[in-house]
């Protein structure tokens, strides 16, 4: 249901092609054996992932089993912290019997991995997942076969443990997956869903595992693509207006002659000088003199809300049912409210860079992003160049957020690198970053709702504008009801005065903070506790049970509302995750300022690969989350942002850390769902819902700054 | 204008050549091809770039190049000894206290330079010491335990 709404938006904009490096990939395996399936074999993901756009026809996952016995998984997914180069290997070495440490990632590499849309969405697991266990049983199934002509011993007969195939009923009848590789080349496709391992038989699945990469990234080793060096590299710095929209006027170079050996690039659109030294780039491009028309601000952080309901054009309906009069009529009390949540920056500690290399016509590329079969896509575009001269090279990144799908830096890197015929490196620097950044949407929710004399809602009338409809649709029992999206999103185009895109659960924290503030609202006006508002409100089971399984852990009371005790509660659906969370705070009265003393989150999110990573993600949302609660807030006037560095863009640092009660709920016969960004969207709401509660005094608007507290409080 | 400096990098005597308007950080990234210092801020408001300079946790980006002339320099790459890891780098391991890892080098060599100072400090003191060191992906909690087990482990001064 919701899973599908959000669906649409990520893809959008993607195209598909076949990818013309796979006939070479195949043509260049040595001996081994390659399992190759498709995302499309599989019929039920093939109806939900690809509803609104063409498939895919490449293949989708590459395995093969090296003559060493080594698996090496080709995946076009990237790692940027989420942990999935450790749950994919994990599936894998789970269907395949063999030991985690025996499974090698290749990933992100256009020349060697298959085509991917791209990582987001947190679509890795639930879409990714099942072809890719499928392909793990079908390389099972293909060494059985071999195994058993080898051994001469019926293939029922046969048993798998850690990569070596035995006869049951004679241990010492055995042949390793290594020794029946040799010499081999064998290309299967997969044809059926072979079977899966059941939750019964996991051994692997579902335990936790730390993650495969920290030697690397507690040494230095790892590397981002701004770590690449290449010989004769040069790096680069560009000319940047001073807002959006602004036109260039003229440009004074006279000071770079006397300044030496810089490479200077200057095109219509693009004005660059590079050096060896990055330093030196800088300083040279800090002499050039650039005057700018900047147009008259339109809009401003302040008149942004207005703005964008105004802009919003008509809305498309997400969700209707029954009859909202028929539902008004029957209220005895309407509650009619307004939220607002400021414009977010991704901020990920690695900056946009790329490196870039053009040699033969053919273009390289290390670049930070979650897309890099877009990148090949679009670079070959932009350069005018075969999609199979372009290679994009993947290394570890550092932190997406959804903040890294646009991939300007590297079509810029490649830009210059084809000019200057030189390696060429570019890191942006923060300000560059926080300018160019595809904020999370500005929006406004507008919901107008009623209750009848039991304090049971009797309709609610949803319209939310300028975010996004993931997470928009309610899930609480109400005969009469009508949710409706107006506005653009995502983009560059569309209502926002500049670039907006997806950040972490995108949509989905602005419609969960509006949605779970207004049902405390109505639960006040009920005079009920708003747990066992929620509850009586409730008929889905999945949500009932992460609501009392987080009730439980954080030992909640019903009581009277507000409590002054500064509990607050939410819940929300997202990538298919159920989750419910309760939060303690204290709100010192003269300041303003909020504590989040501890955090309680419940999350459902079906079969769990990798319970640590699956923990580890739900902390990360949570302390990520505390900052577009409190106090993330981007600051601009017309297309000039103010926000240039972490000194006036505060998030959470170590001393606003909660303490953290998580509960898993166990269901490990549902298929497995996201959980990277689920809990972070409860942020906002269970922080202003325990405000509330502590202070009698609600804020509509994220974050949730000291001055707001203050404001609200005063009346 | 060029100056030569003289210095101890990664327990190796180094000499090299610097521009005198040079940051410590770009130099080691560049001219000493060590890269796991990060640039994350430019401006000394994230951490990413902290390096030991005698045992001092110092923020590469805010510090010019010839100030370490004579001076010891430690980076994340020259901690482990023999092949073995650090007992704080060990700690990060075994808690898990990383994600997209950019930010780890800075946490781990801040860590360490809050050891020298207090061996065994208390959690508000972890915190306070880390608090200017910044990580997105949200891995604190688990970046307070690890140092704080590794306190115990490095008790009797072991690595200090
Ligand atoms: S890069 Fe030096 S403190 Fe951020
Ligand atoms: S682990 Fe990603 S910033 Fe800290």
């Amino acid at each position: 249901m919701a899973t599908r709404n959000y669906l649409k938006i990520d893809f959008k904009d993607i195209k598909t092609y076949v990818n013309p490096g796979r006939r070479k990939f195949l043509k260049r395996l040595g001996g081994g054996i390659l399992i190759i399936c498709s995302v499309g074999d599989f019929s039920s993901l093939h109806a939900e992932i690809l509803q609104s756009r063409p498939m895919p026809t490449d293949l989708n996952v590459y395995l093969r089993i090296r003559e060493d016995g080594k698996v090496e998984l080709y995946t076009g997914k990237i790692e940027m912290g989420q942990g999935v180069n450790t749950s994919l290997a994990q599936m894998l070495a789970e269907e395949l019997d063999v030991n985690l440490d025996d499974v090698v990632m290749i990933m992100g590499d256009t020349d060697l991995c298959p085509w991917d849309m791209g990582t987001f969405g947190s679509m890795t697991t639930r879409f990714f997942g099942p072809p890719l266990r499928a392909a793990g049983a079908e390389a099972r199934a293909v060494l059985l076969k071999l195994a058993s002509e080898k051994l001469k011993v019926p293939l029922e007969r046969l048993v798998v443990y850690e990569g070596m195939v035995q006869d049951r009923e004679n241990k010492e009848i055995k042949v390793s997956y290594a020794s029946l590789t040799k010499g081999q080349q064998i290309v299967e496709k997969l044809k059926d869903k072979p079977p899966l391992k059941k939750p019964e038989d996991f051994r692997i699945i579902g335990k936790p595992v730390f993650r495969q990469d920290s030697t690397l990234k507690v040494t230095g080793e790892a590397l981002y693509a701004g770590d690449i060096r290449l010989p004769g590299m040069l790096s680069a710095r560009i000319l940047r207006p001073p807002a959006h929209g602004a036109g260039l006027l003229g440009l004074d170079t006279s000071a770079l002659e006397s300044f030496g050996d810089v490479v200077v690039v200057n095109e219509k659109d693009l004005f660059a000088v590079l050096h060896p030294n990055p330093e030196r780039a800088h300083q040279a491009l800090s002499r050039v003199k650039a005057e700018w028309k900047v147009p008259d601000p339109e809009v401003n952080d302040r008149t942004i809300f207005e703005y964008l309901v105004n802009k919003a054009g008509e809305g498309s309906t997400v969700d209707r049912e029954g009859d909202l009069t028929t539902g008004m009529n029957a209220s005895s009390e309407v509650v009619e409210e307004k939220y607002l949540n400021a414009y977010v920056a991704h901020a990920p500690m690695e900056p946009h860079a790329a490196t870039a290399e053009f040699e033969n016509g053919k273009l390289r590329i290390w670049a930070s992003t979650q897309t890099p079969f877009r990148l090949q896509e679009t670079a070959a575009g932009l350069l005018d160049l075969p999609v199979e001269s372009v290679r994009v090279m993947q290394n570890f990144v550092g932190g997406g957020f959804g903040g890294k799908s646009n991939n300007q830096q590297a079509l810029e890197a490649a830009r210059l690198a084809r000019i200057t015929g030189k390696p060429v490196q570019l890191i942006w620097t923060r300000k560059e970053e926080f300018f160019y950044d595809t904020f999370r949407p500005a929006a406004v929710v507008k919901i107008r709702s009623g209750l009848d004399n039991e304090g049971r809602i009797s309709f609610w009338d949803y319209k939310v504008y300028a975010a996004g409809e993931r997470g928009s649709r309610h899930f609480y029992d109400i005969p009469h009801h009508q949710t409706v999206a107006y506005g653009e999103w995502g983009g560059s185009s569309g209502i926002h005065p500049f670039a907006v895109g997806p950040w972490r659960a995108p949509a989905n924290n602005t419609n969960t903070f509006a949605r779970e503030s207004h049902i405390d609202m109505l639960a006040h006006k009920a005079g009920m506790d708003p747990f066992d508002f929620r509850l009586k409100n409730l008929k889905d089971p999945k949500m009932i049970r992460v609501l009392e399984a987080v009730g439980g852990k954080f030992g909640y009371r019903p009581d009277r509302f507000p409590s002054r005790r500064g509990f607050g509660m939410a819940c929300g659906i997202d990538a298919g995750t159920y989750v419910a969370l309760m939060a303690e705070v204290e709100v010192d009265q003269s300041t303003g300022k909020i504590k989040v003393r501890r955090v309680a989150c419940a999350q459902d999110m079906g079969l769990v690969i990798n319970p640590q990573g699956a923990l580890i993600q739900m902390e990360g949302c949570i302390i990520m989350g505390l900052g577009y609660a409190l106090s993330e807030e981007i600051r601009f006037d017309g297309g000039k942002i103010h926000n240039q560095n972490f000194d006036d863009y505060e998030f959470t640092k170590f001393s606003w850390i909660p303490e953290i009660q998580p509960v898993f709920i166990d269901a490990p016969e549902e298929p497995a769902q996201g959980g990277g960004e689920p809990s972070i969207i409860c942020m906002g709401a269970v922080i202003a819902n325990a405000v509330f509660d502590a202070v009698g005094s609600r804020i509509f608007q994220l974050p949730l700054t000291p001055e707001r507290v203050l404001a609200a409080m005063n009346g | 204008m060029k100056k030569t400096i003289q210095f101890t990098f990664n327990n190796k005597p180094t000499t090299l050549e610097v521009e005198d308007n040079q940051t410590l950080l770009w130099v080691i990234r560049t001219s000493l091809n060590m890269t796991g210092t990060k640039y994350g801020c430019g401006f000394g408001h994230c951490g990413s770039c902290t390096v030991l300079v005698d045992k001092e946790p110092t923020r590469t980006c805010l510090t010019m190049a010839d100030f370490v002339e004579g001076k010891n320099v430690l980076t994340i790459e020259g901690l482990a000894r023999n092949g073995e890891l650090h007992p704080v780098q060990k700690a990060f391991v075994e808690h898990d206290a990383l994600q997209c890892g950019f930010c780890t080098p800075g946490m781990i060599v801040n860590a360490i330079g809050l050891l020298y100072r207090n061996p065994e400090p208390t959690r508000q003191e972890i915190i306070d010491g880390m608090h200017e060191n910044l990580c997105r992906c949200g891995s604190y909690g688990r970046i307070l335990d690890a140092i704080q087990s590794a306190s115990k482990e490095m008790k009797g001064g072991k690595w200090l």
